[in-house]
């Protein structure tokens, strides 16, 4: 009988790819996703916030004025919202991997991510709100 | 997981040698954890005052450019460019290059070097260009 010593024995033929091996495993159950929208936002963040720091250093002023002055316009208003959902959605995913790590008790786990998941929410409403209140609000700001 | 008490664990961070990558590898985190809870915060209350007219746009930025604003301000820009560094050094790991020793060390004392570097370039350049 012959047999292949390079492959374990259990292993199936190659009609299953290293992604289906690695869902559903893992502390968040949901293999190598998570890991990967973590790098995807890291890079987003990256862009953003060099465009945001450029632009804050850039400005005339940092004061009431200056600042929705900068943010009516659309230029401004549409990296800053990509730039909160994209910080907010890193910061979600980062905090969870925290959260998986050092709360072992699936209970007190469940109830933190739950928590971790619904402020990053709220914090990106309000901050989303903010910007477009100040881009579509005209005048008044 | 739930802890199963008869069984050894394998010796963990106590058994390495202390390492300029370890201490990167940790402030990484901790830096992360810090701009997602006081970074984040800061983000959501500058633009939710700007929202709100100037009178809560003046609160902040009357908070913003106190001593103990600046400070949180300073400790904030550097916790960003370290997670900054440290993430892109990440990036480059996660691509299976760097691990070489001399090479993994080199870049995590970069990362430390770099981010008190572009911390004090930036607010040198707040101070001197700006006049804060």
């Amino acid at each position: 009988m012959s047999m292949d010593v390079t492959k374990p024995a259990e292993t199936a033929p190659a009609l299953q790819t290293p992604l289906a091996r690695v869902r559903g495993t893992g502390p968040a159950g949901h293999g190598a996703g998570h890991w990967w929208h973590e790098r995807l936002s890291s890079v987003a963040c990256l862009l953003l916030y060099v465009w945001l720091i450029v632009s804050l250093l850039r400005l005339p002023a940092l004061d009431h004025r200056g600042v929705t002055e900068w943010l009516r316009d659309p230029l401004a208003a549409v990296p800053m919202l990509l730039l909160v959902l994209a910080s907010f959605w890193h910061l979600k995913m980062g905090l969870q991997v925290i959260v998986e790590d050092y709360v072992h008790d699936e209970g007190n786990r469940f109830l933190s991510i739950l928590l971790l998941n619904f402020a990053a929410m709220l914090g990106a409403a309000f901050a989303m709100f903010a910007v477009l209140k100040i881009a579509l609000g005209g005048g008044g700001g | 997981m739930s802890a199963t008490p008869a069984r050894p664990l394998s010796p963990h961070l106590t058994v390495y040698k202390w390492g300029p990558h370890m201490l990167v590898s940790i402030l990484h985190r901790m830096t992360g954890a810090g701009l997602a809870t006081f970074g984040a915060a800061a983000l959501v209350w500058w633009l939710v005052a700007a929202a709100s007219g100037p009178e809560r746009y003046a609160e902040f930025a009357g908070w913003a450019t106190s001593w103990y604003g600046i400070a949180v301000g300073v400790g904030l820009s550097w916790a960003f460019f370290q997670h900054l560094l440290s993430g892109l050094r990440h990036l480059v790991m996660d691509i299976g290059a760097g691990f070489e020793i001399e090479a993994n060390k080199f870049w995590a004392v970069m990362t430390l070097a770099g981010s008190i570097l572009l911390t004090a370039a930036l607010w040198l350049y707040i101070v001197m260009v700006r006049g804060a």
